[in-house]
């Protein structure tokens, strides 16, 4: 192998270690809070310090569900500047359910369907700003959903 | 592999709804079978939703979403014909993706 060809097998190497980061650099599964049994455990996992409650956060629930391992529900932040919606359950044996980044023109709203071991509050918390804000709503669950 | 996500975007006074569907066990590793064996955890992780190549929506999730997740953003600024694409990764590496174009209502 001359040196040209050497560089040249070098570029490409480069330019595929270059593409492979991209998804790397993407933030890794947040472990510490998904895995933690308990809700505080899990805000320090998001690295949430302290929450004010906050009217601008709505969410839409059933009062009651009948089966806990499908209930729809529908968060709509409308506090300014919101990056990042959470949703925990506070009586689930992992109580961190997801958390959503919104960015490029995303709106701070989603629909997504959840597991609820049983009867609890259904948290929500909203980053704008590197602020935290929280809404709860209690959803009483017939059958727990969480197997 | 296209037949395991669905995704549908609108658009309509100027928002888009974009709905998408997963098929997925979103196992949560504590169920047990019908012969009494715990079935390992195996659940989405991260999902990433692009516009036009640029990122809109990440999320990462637990084992608390829904079997078959299902999802619905909404995004300010797309326009007719934009592409989207929505991607996940689960717990033991596998992925999937699906690509739509923003429609008319």
């Amino acid at each position: 192998m001359n040196r040209r060809s050497i560089l040249k097998s070098c570029a490409a190497v480069i330019s595929l270690l270059a593409l492979v980061p991209l998804h790397a650099l993407a933030a890794a599964w947040n472990r510490q809070a998904f895995e933690s049994d308990k809700v505080e455990g899990a805000l320090q996992g998001l690295g949430v310090t302290g929450d004010e409650s906050s009217p601008e956060i709505e969410i839409i629930a059933p009062q009651m569900a009948e089966n806990g391992a499908i209930i729809q529900i529908e968060v709509i932040s409308r506090i300014p500047g919101t990056e990042a919606i959470s949703i925990l359950a506070e009586k689930n044996p992992t109580p961190l359910i997801a958390n959503f980044m919104f960015s490029n023109g995303a709106e701070p709203y989603l629909i997504t369907r959840i597991k609820m071991a049983e009867t609890a509050d259904l948290k929500v918390i909203v980053k704008a700003n590197d602020k935290y804000y929280s809404a709860s709503r209690r959803i009483e669950v017939a059958v727990g959903g969480c197997g | 592999m296209a037949d395991m996500m669905k995704i549908r975007a609108r658009l309509k006074d100027g928002v888009t709804e974009v709905k998408v569907l997963m098929i997925h066990p979103m196992e949560t590793g504590r169920r047990i079978n019908d012969v009494g064996e715990t079935v390992p955890a195996h659940f989405i992780q991260m999902v990433t939703a692009t516009l036009n190549g640029k990122t809109v929506l990440e999320a990462q999730w637990g084992t608390g979403i829904s079997k078959n997740p299902y999802l619905t953003f909404r995004l300010r600024g797309a326009s007719l014909g934009d592409k989207l694409a929505v991607s996940w990764v689960d717990n033991k590496g596998a992925t999937n993706a699906i690509e739509g174009v923003v429609e008319g209502s």
